[in-house]
Formats: structure tokens, C-alpha cells, sequence
């Protein structure tokens, strides 16, 4: 595969950096934009870039902390965005429609687009699925896609379950049943509604997995979870972005 | 989960950064997702000047037991030493 930066357009024509991992291979593909979490655009989501591409899709993480300095360490562009509240839902939406239209510039590219995100980038998946139109969605344990943040929370995320009637295109959804944020209530919440408007989606709970069970840095990783999780990931997008 | 909830104080002194040392404007303490820290939450304490963009940023993340044992360690440092001597209002 190659892997490396790359420079894209993102939302009102923003120059943004990206991750970008292709295959080395002639064959044609589909492609997947990762979204990162909160705290930015870093190692572990770069390797989780890295993972599409070697089963033949691919990948772009585009940094969605780009706006806060083009020298500056992706931690301290986090958390400078962090400071500011995050980032708009609608520049989210618009900087990964200019990575899918990288992704589909590239040699062998088949046009079909497939999104997944983490913690709040799964949140963020849900959103660009029912803004853009594409092929495929995987939140992974995104909150506050059902319930809307606090009065006084600094950043205000609203609830995203008056966007169900327009989603695009199947959604895979990845929970931990010890999750709180988000709880399994919500979950069903969720799920309720998408049934309610006869969407395609495909949800799995897993027991003794909280939230961030995929991350394999950190103390909340459950192999069993994240395992099992990856192989139906591999599995949706191999029926969704396959032309 | 992600906490989002920030407390923010006004900051008086000098911090050493990625880029060498800084002149202190402001403190950030949030519950909160670490970015290095392999624990699921931390106690993240930024010390920043926003005059001098993000990177004017020293960074710590520490366990809730870390951080109240610093809080503990600031109290008896100044305690132990002459009242005042490291006040601002001092000249």
C-alpha cells in the first residue's frame, strides 16, 4: 500500500490535511473516510487508515482540526478546537464530502464511498449519512446522536434523531452495553426510529465492552469486542462498496 | 465518555512548550478523553496563552489520585515557604 499526507479541499474550499492509504493494486475499489475522535487526528487513527487499505480499500482521514494551524501538533490543534466548542456539524459534513471527492479522484476508484467514526466521529458518521449521499455508514459508539449535550455544556451537540428520515444508505452501529454516552437506551432509541422509517441499519451490543472498546491504546480496549467488530465492518463494507 | 465540561482559571507565569518557554495567560482543567495517556479518562490540565496560538500549550493528563496529589503537594510547597513570597501583588 502507499500511505502518507495529503492536502485536500474541505468545507468552503479549506485546504486540510489528510492520512491517505491506498492499495498498491489495479483493482477497482471503493473508499472509506475515517473520522477521527475528539482528541484528533493521531497515530491510532492514522493505523486504523492503514487497515482499509490492506483489505483492499481506499482510506482518508482527513484532519478535521486542519483550521487551527498548519505547524501546529495535531494534540494541540485538538485541543484548541476543543476550547472553541469543536467544530461545526455543517464544515464536519462539508470537509467529508471533500475527502470523498478525493477518494474518487483517485486511480481505480469504483464511486462508491463508504463513512465510519468513533466516539464523537461516530456521531459525525450518523450526520454526514443522512447529509451526503453515499453508500455506507458505521458509527461506532457515537453519543449524543439521540440526546442533544447539556444546557451548559460548552460544546453544544444537538440530537441528531429528527435526521433518520434522511438517511442515505445502510448504517452499521457498534455499542458497548456498559457505554453511557452512548447508553444502551439510547441505542434502542435510535434503532426505533430507523425501523420507524423503514431504513436499513444493523446494530450489535456488546457485553462487557464500554465506550472506545476499538481503541487498542487505551485501557478501554476489549479484544473480543473490537475482534468481532472489525470483521463485521469488513464484511458491511464489502457488501456496500462493491460496485 | 467524552466530558467536554472545561474549567478555566486566569494563569500567571511561564511555561515551557514543544517550542521553548512562554508566557502563561491562561489554565484548563477538563475531565476528559487523554490524547497520550492509555487511561480512558484523565484529569487534563492545558497551561496556554491563545495570543500565541495552539502550540503555546504545555500539556499534562494525570489520574484523578495524580491530580488531587498535586493539588495536595502546590498547598504544602507554599506553606513551607516564606507567606507571599511567590505572589503576584509581591514587588
Amino acid at each position: 500500500m502507499w500511505a502518507g499526507t495529503v492536502t485536500i479541499t474541505g468545507h468552503e474550499g479549506a485546504e486540510l490535511e489528510a492520512y491517505l492509504a491506498r492499495p498498491l493494486s489495479d483493482r477497482p475499489r471503493g473508499g472509506v473516510v475515517v473520522i477521527h475522535h475528539l482528541p484528533g487526528y493521531d497515530e491510532a487513527t492514522k493505523e486504523i487508515t492503514r487497515k482499509f487499505a490492506a483489505r483492499g480499500f481506499a482510506a482518508i482521514c482527513p484532519n478535521l482540526f486542519s483550521r487551527e494551524g498548519r505547524d501546529v501538533s495535531p494534540d494541540d490543534q485538538a485541543a484548541a478546537a476543543r476550547a472553541k466548542g469543536g467544530v461545526p456539524d455543517e464544515q464536519v459534513v462539508g470537509d467529508v464530502a471533500g475527502a470523498a471527492a478525493h477518494l474518487n479522484s483517485l486511480d481505480y476508484a469504483n464511486g462508491k464511498i463508504g463513512v465510519i467514526g468513533y466516539c464523537s466521529g461516530g456521531r459525525q458518521a450518523f450526520l454526514v449519512a443522512c447529509s451526503l449521499q453515499i453508500d455506507a455508514a458505521v458509527d461506532c459508539y457515537g453519543g449524543f446522536v439521540v440526546n442533544s449535550t447539556p444546557p451548559d455544556f460548552p460544546v453544544k451537540m444537538t440530537s441528531l434523531l429528527s435526521k433518520a428520515p434522511d438517511l442515505s444508505c445502510p448504517l452499521l452501529g457498534l455499542f458497548g452495553a456498559e457505554d453511557t454516552a452512548p447508553s444502551p437506551e439510547e441505542v434502542d432509541t435510535l434503532a426505533a426510529e430507523l425501523e420507524k422509517h423503514g431504513k436499513r441499519f444493523e446494530f450489535h451490543t456488546y457485553p462487557n465492552a464500554g465506550h472506545a472498546f476499538f481503541a487498542v491504546d487505551r485501557a478501554a480496549y476489549r479484544p473480543e469486542a473490537a475482534v468481532d467488530g472489525w470483521k463485521k465492518v469488513f464484511d458491511f463494507f464489502g457488501r456496500h462498496l462493491t460496485a | 465518555m467524552c466530558t467536554y465540561v472545561t474549567e478555566t482559571f486566569e494563569c500567571d507565569g511561564a511555561g515551557k512548550g514543544a517550542s521553548g518557554w512562554f508566557t502563561l495567560r491562561e489554565g484548563r482543567v477538563y475531565v476528559d478523553h487523554p490524547y497520550h495517556s492509555t487511561h480512558e479518562h484523565t484529569v487534563n490540565i492545558d497551561f496556554v496563552n491563545p495570543a500565541e496560538g495552539p502550540s503555546a500549550r504545555v500539556a499534562v493528563e494525570l489520574t484523578e489520585e495524580a491530580a488531587l496529589a498535586l493539588v495536595d503537594a502546590i498547598h504544602k510547597a507554599l506553606a513551607a515557604a516564606p507567606p507571599g513570597i511567590a505572589s503576584a501583588k509581591r514587588r
